[in-house]
C-alpha cells in the first residue's frame, strides 16, 4: 500500500467507515471525527510511519501540518516521511 | 448549620515551600514554571514543568519514612504540618475521635509507580521495594496525614482527576457544616512529574512546550506542577472559643457532572457548579469580587471557563477579575484547587489579586479581567475557587472575607 491508502486506511478505521468511503477531499468534520478521534488518528499515523508529527491540540491551525483535508493530511505525512527517513 | 473557617494553611509547590513564599510569588507573579529535571527527559517532548526544585526531602524526614512515603505524600505532610501548625491545633481526646482528613490526589504515587515499572520492565529485576503499594496507593497522603497528627475521625482520598482538591475540601466543608466534626484538615495534592506521567499527558497533545498563558490569544496548552496545599477547615465557635486567628470564611460549594464528554470542558457544567456555589452560600452575584479560575491554558478550557462566567454573572463579569494561578505553579491536577485557594485566602484577607502571568494577546473569547501579569490592590468580599475537571465533574468553593 502507498502512503495515500495507508493514511486513507487509518482514518477509515477511525471513523468506522469502509475506505473507499474516504476520498482525499473528505474533511475530518465529514468523516465525523471529533477533536479526540484527530489526536488517536494522529497517534495511528505516528505508529504506522514511525514519525513523529508536530500537532497541539490547542492550535489545529498552527505549524506545518495541516489538517484541513485527508488530502493535506497525506500530503503532511508524505513531507515527514521524507524528512524523517 | 455550622459556620466554617479556615484557620491554618500550608504548602510546598514551585513557587514556594509555604504560604508566605507561595504569597509573596504570586503578589510579585514569579513564575515557578521551569526545565523539568528528572530521569530520561530527554525522551520527552515537553520539558517544562512547575517542579519543586532544590527540594531536600532528607531534611524534612527520616530514613524510614522515606522509605514508605512517594513524593505526593511528602507534599502533603509537608503543607499538613504547616497548616495545623498555624491552627494551633493538637489532637486529642474527643477532638481527636473526630477530626479527620479528605484530601485530593489524581495519580497516587506516580514516581514510586515510574521508578519500579522501571525497574521490572526495563532492568529486568524480578525484585521490588516491599513498600511499593502503600507507597503508591492514592490514601496513602490521607493516611500518614491522619497517623501523624492522630485524626481519628472520617478519612478518605478523592479522585476526581484535576478537581479532586476541589471535591475533597467540599466534603470537609459539608462534615464541619453539618456538625460531623469541628476540625476538619483537607486540600490535595500531585506529583506526577516524572517520565511517564508527563509522556502520558504528551500523548494527548494539549500541553505547551514553552509557557502556561491563560486567557491569551496565543495560549497552547497547559503545564503541569506538583505540590500540597493543606488548610484547617474549623468551625467557627470552636476556632472563637480557642481564639484562633481566622483567615476566610468557607461559604458553600457546588458540585456539576457535565454527562457529555471525557475530555472536552461544558459551559452549562462549569456555569451549574458556579451558580449553585453562590446559591449554596447565599451569595448575591454582586458580591463576588474574585474568581479563581480554572485556567489552564488550553484553547478548550479558556474560552469555555469564560462563557459560564458571562452566562452565570452578566453585566457583573465585567466587574469582577479572574485570574489563573496555573500561569505561576503549574497545574497540579488533584493538588490543583488547594494551591489555588491560597490566591483567593490572599485576595479576601490581604487585598491582593494574584495576577495571569504570561499574558501577552486579548482573545475575544475571554474579554474578561483577567488580572494580566501584574498582582492588583481590591478589596474582595467574596471569593469563588473553579475547578472542572477531565470527566466533566465540576466543583466550586466560594469564600467569604472574615471580618
Amino acid at each position: 500500500m502507498n502512503i495515500t491508502d495507508r493514511v486513507i486506511a487509518i482514518i477509515a478505521e477511525q471513523a468506522v467507515l469502509e475506505p473507499s468511503d474516504v476520498t482525499l477531499d473528505s474533511t475530518l468534520k465529514d468523516l465525523g471525527i471529533d477533536s479526540l478521534g484527530l489526536v488517536e488518528s494522529i497517534f495511528a499515523i505516528e505508529e504506522e510511519f514511525d514519525i513523529s508529527v508536530p500537532f497541539n491540540a490547542n492550535e489545529p491551525q498552527e505549524g506545518d501540518f495541516d489538517i484541513s483535508s485527508v488530502r493535506s493530511i497525506v500530503s503532511g505525512i508524505e513531507k515527514l516521511v521524507k524528512e524523517q527517513s | 448549620m455550622k459556620r466554617v473557617v479556615i484557620t491554618g494553611a500550608g504548602t510546598i509547590n514551585s513557587l514556594g515551600t509555604s504560604v508566605p513564599e507561595t504569597l509573596e510569588a504570586m503578589r510579585e507573579g514569579r513564575c515557578g514554571i521551569s526545565e523539568l529535571e528528572f530521569r530520561d527527559v530527554e525522551r520527552l517532548s515537553i520539558r517544562i514543568g512547575g517542579q519543586v526544585k532544590n527540594y531536600q526531602p532528607e531534611t524534612r524526614f527520616n530514613r524510614q519514612q522515606l522509605a514508605l512515603y512517594d513524593r505526593f505524600t511528602q507534599f502533603t505532610l509537608i503543607a499538613a504540618r504547616e497548616a495545623i501548625a498555624q491552627a494551633g491545633l493538637e489532637f486529642s481526646g474527643e477532638l481527636a475521635a473526630r477530626a479527620g482528613v479528605v484530601l485530593g490526589n489524581s495519580g497516587g504515587g506516580m514516581t514510586t509507580l515510574d521508578d519500579n515499572y522501571r525497574s521490572v520492565y526495563e532492568d529486568g529485576k524480578n525484585r521490588v521495594h516491599p513498600f511499593v503499594v502503600p507507597k503508591l496507593m492514592n490514601n496513602a497522603a490521607a493516611s500518614h496525614v491522619s497517623m501523624e497528627f492522630n485524626l481519628k475521625g472520617p478519612s478518605f482520598t478523592v479522585s476526581t482527576a484535576c478537581a479532586s482538591s476541589n471535591h475533597a475540601m467540599a466534603q470537609a466543608f459539608q462534615m464541619v457544616h453539618g456538625g460531623v466534626s469541628p476540625v476538619m484538615v483537607t486540600g490535595g495534592s500531585e506529583s506526577m512529574l516524572c517520565f511517564g506521567g508527563v509522556k502520558a499527558w504528551e500523548g494527548l497533545r494539549v500541553m505547551s512546550k514553552d509557557a502556561c498563558r491563560p486567557f491569551s490569544a496565543n495560549r497552547n496548552g497547559m503545564v503541569q506542577g506538583e505540590g500540597a496545599g493543606v488548610f484547617v477547615f474549623e468551625e467557627l465557635e470552636h476556632a472563637k472559643k480557642r481564639g484562633a486567628a481566622i483567615l476566610a470564611e468557607v461559604a458553600g460549594f457546588a458540585m456539576s457532572s457535565d454527562a457529555a464528554d471525557i475530555v472536552m470542558p461544558s459551559k452549562q457544567g462549569a456555569a451549574r457548579a458556579i451558580k449553585g456555589a453562590l446559591q449554596d452560600a447565599r451569595i448575591d452575584l454582586s458580591e463576588v469580587g474574585y474568581i479563581n479560575a480554572h485556567g489552564t491554558g488550553t484553547a478548550a478550557n479558556d474560552k469555555t471557563e469564560c462563557a459560564a462566567v458571562a452566562d452565570v454573572f452578566g453585566a457583573h463579569a465585567d466587574k469582577l477579575l479572574i485570574s489563573s494561578t496555573k500561569s505561576m505553579h503549574g497545574h497540579l491536577i488533584g493538588g490543583t484547587g488547594a494551591v489555588e485557594l491560597l490566591a483567593c485566602i490572599m485576595a479576601l484577607r490581604d487585598g491582593v489579586i494574584a495576577p495571569t502571568i504570561g499574558y501577552e494577546e486579548p482573545d475575544p473569547e475571554c474579554a474578561l479581567d483577567v488580572v494580566p501579569n501584574e498582582a492588583r490592590e481590591a478589596i474582595v468580599d467574596v471569593a469563588l475557587s473553579n475547578a472542572f475537571a477531565f470527566g466533566g465533574l465540576n466543583a466550586v468553593l466560594a469564600l467569604r472575607r472574615f471580618t
